[in-house]
């Protein structure tokens, strides 16, 4: 059987992959979204390790609402993406700076 | 069965959830001419939620649904006041919404479901309850941020917003799931006694840096109140209006659910990292405002460093400190209501009255009015007799009482620098010549809240025992 | 007995004429505003000197009553209280008698304003603020009032606010009384902190607790607790009345109107902080190291503001530098424990400086709002009333023996001669050059305005001026010859019972060891002999000869200022820009501040972020250089990093160490 500590290092390993895609991608904004998934998947890992290990089923349970969320929070990104890229004519990381100060 | 379910305890949210799907199904049918009525249904909705959580109110704790939800008279006291709250962020914002053809449901609909997150929180009583509230607030947000199709900038404030909210949320989640590891238990009372017995604190305070990172986020504390500038200023103002209100409530009682009540056992950890951030929020709000020329953003900043203020109280780690808070709370969303409702009244077509300057010669125009605004930013600089000075007062003394005397220090030094800026919203109201010589076009109700709103604010400071009274019945 | 409803109207009076005068001075109309708020602070004059008289005659005990529990938290009573015993007493005469001859004076002075009944509205609620404050029995009401005076302050000092110089005064005014104010709030909280209460009489019974204490401001360095906060109270009062460094707005104001001049700057709420040094003495006597900064800070107000008297030419000003210089010697009677002195010298001030302001604002009125004494000259004959009240208030302010200032000048003088705490030789001599000085600078004024030649006739461009000056209207010489009676002989009536009698009983506190009044009343035989004996003194002499020197440079040989002037350049510059000190705070404070914020508004977003931590990081590793340099632009990852910096940082101290 796979050690709780390994799970757990895969799972931070992917959160802080995930936060390091946020600051490092500057071009595409379908990544950020991806990196956003990514992070709620590390925490998923997280609990379904715990769990397991308990032997509860809450942090079960807590893993089918975060994938519930994670889908909605997709479906918001993807509209504002949309918003702005009617306004904008481009998805550009690069190109959201103009408020600043 | 049925009973230990505990359905009287949510019935407030049971019956805000069913009225929003009927202001949604009923927006449909709606022509924009008849759009009043979903403004009507809202309001209708929020006084029956205020019924429903009067007639259902608790004297003390009350669990239901397994213990994921509770009913106290802090989560009664809070949801009462979210209620009104989002009344007058509505009235407020009707005018300005009507006149640049955004006059749909969804600003409605959106605010009353975030209402429901802000409820959910205050009445949760587990982990999974806390994060669902965190989610249906902050979603609800993003969108309301971005709901003026037309406005490019509105749009990128809200992509940012909503970037920086969803790691803010996996961090907090991340939190959580190690903290569950630990303890093996998602229920905050459980956990408060669980982790009292557990031995090596190191993994502990590695879960908790991850919660107050997540918190200090929905705050908006330095060093994750990047997204407020940004957010406050490009989001219109009726949504700017919106968010700095309703949703200040709601992460006091993050604060308060999360740290007070499930993790006071390591009140001496998170004690630490508080002063920190509440230091850091009180001087870069207060120093960086200073430096802005658009009102919404210079708010934005002030707003940083009020959450600096209530973190002080928070920090305290006693009852009297969280009432402080709770109370200081109650004080800033009064008063930043009023700020942005000030922006709303003068704000009109093609005039968006959210510069510093848009403000001159104010009293010209309408004395009445320069006086509200001189109220609000005088109680928002801390000014005796105002409410603002009291909150700041209360807050101050609770970190004495826990022996912080150099913080006390600190925090009255930058409130000092912070009277700089509200004063000069005063000075170019009253001191310097008008730019133009359009009369306000604001209506009545607006006209005749916003006065109120403004009159609260120097009443409750003259009788201050009105609103503490009320602390202390929530938190006694 | 004083009944508590006699206390309430002498508050309450002022304040509903305020209202009155103010929010519905449009229905009511001029003759209305003034009739009102006049009649409002009548009542306060007449009442406040039947209290002094029952306190006095009658022998009423003092009242100390709270009258309304605002709130109270965490034990902490929060209330409006009076404490009237016969300082309070005093104070409040002092203060409604000259607000009611300014309020009588203003109906001619401001007659055609528009702003008149907003005027009378300001003066009548400065009324009401400053009697809330010198009738306090707790803290929390002092600084009330102290905020409120100092609020209705900035407010008449931009009282013209098309004037960019008037708003620029005002700012000026807020801003450094917020610095006097930080000091007094903090000292406010140490009280609080070790005595756990507000009212007066709690705190002074519990001194000794608070003297007790010791704190550590810089670690390993032990204060006393009781210094720290005396001193903290004093930069409050510094701020409030003027003290160097924080003087710089007082000369300033005087871009107000002449009554408020008269009236704010100068009789009454800069002397609050001598008030309240006064009304603390119990505390403040038992730190030496306070006492002791106060006497310097005095001292040094006292005889350099002077200097800065002797060459301005704005008539305004010449007096308000007096006033700073006079403020500076209540200071100095205060850090020798002579509270008595300096509360007597604060009545006498009261009543010569507001006749010296309104003989000012009179002469100004005469002009058509002409202020530089070198276009004025001769005016003797235009306007006799004036000349002769501004020569009694003249020869008071220069402590001629008989006057009223005579009296408490000179018991300050001998006060400080008498006293042995640190830096008193210092102070000394300060008063006593001072003497000299404001001889000179006052009879410069007497002198420059009302004799020698005529230059008002032509103006700068040597246009002939139709204007011949005139006498004002009674409204105005009237207050003037009222002022004029107490400022020559009040000082005379009351040497006796208020300096060197019990007169303040309980009301002052004074150690034995400190009690340099006691040491001057020891010469002291009567008014009489205190002035016969004051010919054969020093002062005396310096006093003459300021006179005499004046009158040398102004009359007799008025080309000799000039010649002077470019001998000694370099030390007349520094006094004509006043030391520098506004250069200085305008160098260091305010563009210092202004330029923190945008430097922390571009540092956090570009030099820190991009720069230091994302190019520092970069130099580091190098392959990430070349990603990274390419891709700095925009914002929404900088925000991303700093959150992360923020939560690696909190990680590091807590998780590592």
């Amino acid at each position: 059987m796979i050690q709780l500590e390994f799970v757990l290092l895969l799972a931070g390993l992917l959160f802080a992959l995930s936060v390091a895609g946020i600051f490092l991608n500057r071009k595409n904004m379908i990544l950020l979204l991806m990196c956003i998934e990514l992070m709620l998947l590390a925490v998923n890992f997280n609990f379904i390790a715990f769990a397991r290990q308990l032997g509860d089923l809450n942090g079960q349970v807590y893993v089918f609402f975060i994938m519930t969320v994670a889908a909605a929070e997709a479906a918001i990104g993807l509209a504002i993406l949309v918003v702005l890229f009617r306004g904008k004519k481009s998805i550009n990381v690069e190109q959201l700076n103009e408020m600043k100060g | 069965m049925f009973d230990n379910f505990g359905m009287q305890a949510a019935a407030a949210e049971i019956f805000l959830i069913a009225t929003i799907c009927v202001v949604l199904l009923v927006d449909v049918f709606l022509s924009d001419s008849k759009r009043w009525i979903t403004y009507a249904l809202s309001l209708l909705t929020l006084a029956g939620c205020a019924w429903m959580t009067l007639s259902y109110g608790v004297n003390e704790r009350v669990s239901a649904f397994s213990g994921m939800y509770v009913a106290d008279p802090m989560g009664d006291v809070l949801k009462l006041f979210s209620y009104a709250t989002v009344a007058v962020s509505f009235i407020y914002a009707r005018d300005y919404l009507q006149r640049r053809a955004l006059f749909k449901g969804e600003y409605f609909v959106l605010g009353l479901v975030a209402l429901l997150g802000i409820m959910v929180m205050i009445s949760a009583g587990n982990l999974l309850t806390v994060y669902l509230g965190v989610e249906l607030l902050s979603l609800s947000l993003y969108a309301m941020v971005a709901f003026d199709r037309e406005s490019t900038v509105a749009a990128e404030s809200a992509m940012k917003y909503f970037v920086l909210g969803a790691i803010a949320s996996g961090m907090l989640l991340y939190g959580f799931s190690i903290m569950y590891g630990i303890a093996g238990t998602l229920q905050l009372d459980e956990l408060a006694v669980e982790l009292r017995s557990v031995e090596s604190p190191i993994g502990l305070v590695f879960a908790l840096v991850f919660i107050i990172a997540g918190v200090a986020f929905k705050f908006g504390a330095v060093p994750f109140h990047m997204w407020v500038p940004d957010v406050y200023h490009g989001a219109p103002t009726p949504v700017t209006l919106f968010i700095g209100a309703a949703p200040k409530i709601s992460s006091f009682v993050l604060a308060v659910r999360v740290l007070a009540e499930g993790l006071d056992s390591l009140v001496a950890n998170w004690q630490d990292m508080l002063i920190v951030i509440s230091v850091l929020s009180m001087a870069i709000g207060n120093i960086v405002a200073i430096a802005q020329t658009n009102l919404k953003r210079m708010l934005a900043y002030s707003t940083v460093s009020h959450v600096g203020f209530i973190l002080l109280g928070i920090l305290a780690g006693t009852n009297d400190g969280y009432r402080a808070a709770m109370y200081y709370t109650f004080a800033y969303v009064i008063m930043s209501v009023g700020s942005f409702g000030m922006i709303l009244l003068l704000a009109r077509e093609g005039f968006e009255a959210d510069r510093i300057d848009d403000f001159r010669g104010l009293n010209r125009k309408s004395p009445w009015f320069a006086a509200v605004m001189l109220m609000l930013m005088f109680s928002t600089a801390g000014v005796p007799p105002f409410i603002g000075f009291w909150a700041k007062v209360e807050v101050i003394a609770a970190v004495l009482d826990v022996g912080l005397a150099w913080l006390a220090a600190l925090a009255v030094l930058f409130s000092v620098i912070g009277a700089f800026y509200y004063l000069r919203v005063v000075k170019v109201m009253y001191f310097d010549e008008p730019t133009d010589t359009v009369d306000i076009q604001a209506g009545g109700t607006l006209r005749a809240v916003l006065s109120l709103n403004g009159l609260a604010v120097l009443v409750l400071g003259i009788v201050p025992s009105v609103l503490i009274d009320l602390c202390v019945r929530a938190l006694p | 007995m004083i009944r508590q409803s006699v206390l309430l109207t002498i508050v309450l009076a002022p304040l509903i004429a305020a209202i009155l005068a103010g929010v519905f001075g449009r229905f009511i109309g001029r003759r209305g505003a003034h009739t009102v708020t006049i009649a409002g602070v009548a009542i306060s004059f007449v009442l406040s000197a039947w209290v002094l008289k029952l306190l006095l005659v009658d022998g009423a005990p003092p009242v100390n009553e709270a009258v309304y529990t605002w709130l109270v938290s965490d034990n902490i009573r929060m209330e409006v209280g009076f404490l009237v015993d016969r300082l309070t007493a005093l104070m409040m005469v002092v203060v409604t008698f000259v607000s009611l001859c300014v309020h009588v004076y203003t109906i001619g002075y401001m007659h055609d304003d528009p702003g008149y009944q907003r005027f009378f509205s300001y003066i009548s609620l400065f009324t009401f603020s400053m009697l809330m404050l010198v009738m306090a029995n707790n803290f929390m009401q002092l600084f009330f009032g102290w905020e409120a005076v100092g609020l209705v302050s900035y407010l008449l000092i931009g009282f013209w606010y098309t004037r960019p110089s008037a708003i620029f005064a005002n700012l000026k005014a807020f801003l450094v009384n917020r610095v006097g104010d930080f000091g007094f709030l903090l000292g406010i909280a140490g009280v609080v902190y070790f005595t756990g209460s507000l009212d007066y009489q709690t705190v002074f019974e519990q001194r000794e607790l608070i003297a007790a204490n010791t704190m550590q401001i810089i670690p390993g360095i032990e204060w006393q607790a009781i210094t720290v906060i005396c001193i903290l109270l004093f930069i409050g009062a510094m701020g409030k009345s003027a003290q160097v460094p924080l003087h710089v707005w007082l000369p300033d104001s005087m871009e107000g109107p002449t009554p408020i001049s008269a009236l704010i700057h100068a009789a009454t709420m800069v002397t609050a902080g001598i008030f309240m040094v006064a009304r603390m003495s119990p505390l403040f006597e038992l730190s030496e190291v306070a006492l002791s900064t106060v006497l310097v800070v005095g001292a040094t107000t006292a005889f350099f503001m002077g200097l800065l008297g002797m060459v301005n030419n704005d008539i305004k000003r010449v007096v308000a530098y007096s006033t700073l210089s006079q403020l500076g010697y209540m200071t100095v009677a205060l850090g020798v424990s002579a509270y008595s002195a300096a509360i007597f010298h604060l009545m006498t001030h009261a009543f010569f400086k507001a006749l010296l302001f309104l003989a000012a604002g009179s002469v100004i009125i005469g002009m058509h709002h002409e202020q530089d004494m070198r276009k004025m000259g001769g005016l003797k004959k235009y306007m006799p009333i004036t000349y002769w009240t501004a020569l009694i208030g003249a020869l008071a302010l220069v402590a001629f023996p008989g006057t009223s200032g005579f009296f408490s000048k000179d018991a300050i003088i001998a006060a400080t001669a008498a006293a042995s705490i640190p830096g008193a030789t210092y102070a000394y001599w300060c008063v006593l050059l001072g003497v000299f000085v404001t001889a000179f600078y006052t009879f410069r004024l007497i002198f420059m305005t009302f004799e020698g030649p005529e230059r008002f006739r032509t103006d700068a461009h040597g246009h002939h001026d139709s204007h011949t000056p005139h006498e004002s209207p009674w409204v105005v010489t009237v207050p003037l010859i009222v002022l004029a009676v107490p400022s020559l002989v009040i000082g005379w009536l009351t040497v006796q019972p208020v300096l060197f009698g019990d007169y303040f009983g309980t009301a002052i506190f004074v150690e034995a060891a400190h009690d340099t009044v006691a040491r001057v009343a020891e010469t002291f035989h009567g008014p009489g002999a205190f002035s016969l004996h004051a010919l054969l003194t020093v002062p005396f002499w310096l006093m003459v000869a300021g006179v005499a020197t004046a009158w040398v440079f102004y009359v007799k040989k008025p080309e000799l200022p000039s010649q002077i002037a470019a001998r000694l350049g370099p030390l007349y510059k520094l006094l004509e820009n006043k030391f520098y000190f506004d250069e200085l705070y305008q160098a260091v404070f305010a563009r210092g501040s202004r330029r923190l914020g945008s430097v922390l508004w571009r540092a956090g977003d570009v030099a820190l972020i991009d720069g230091a931590i994302v190019n520092g990081s970069a130099h580091v590793v190098g392959w990430f250089s070349g990603v990274l340099r390419r891709l700095q632009s925009g914002y929404l990852y900088h925000y991303a990093f700093a959150m992360i910096i923020g939560l690696s940082a909190l990680l590091a101290w807590y998780v590592l160490r």
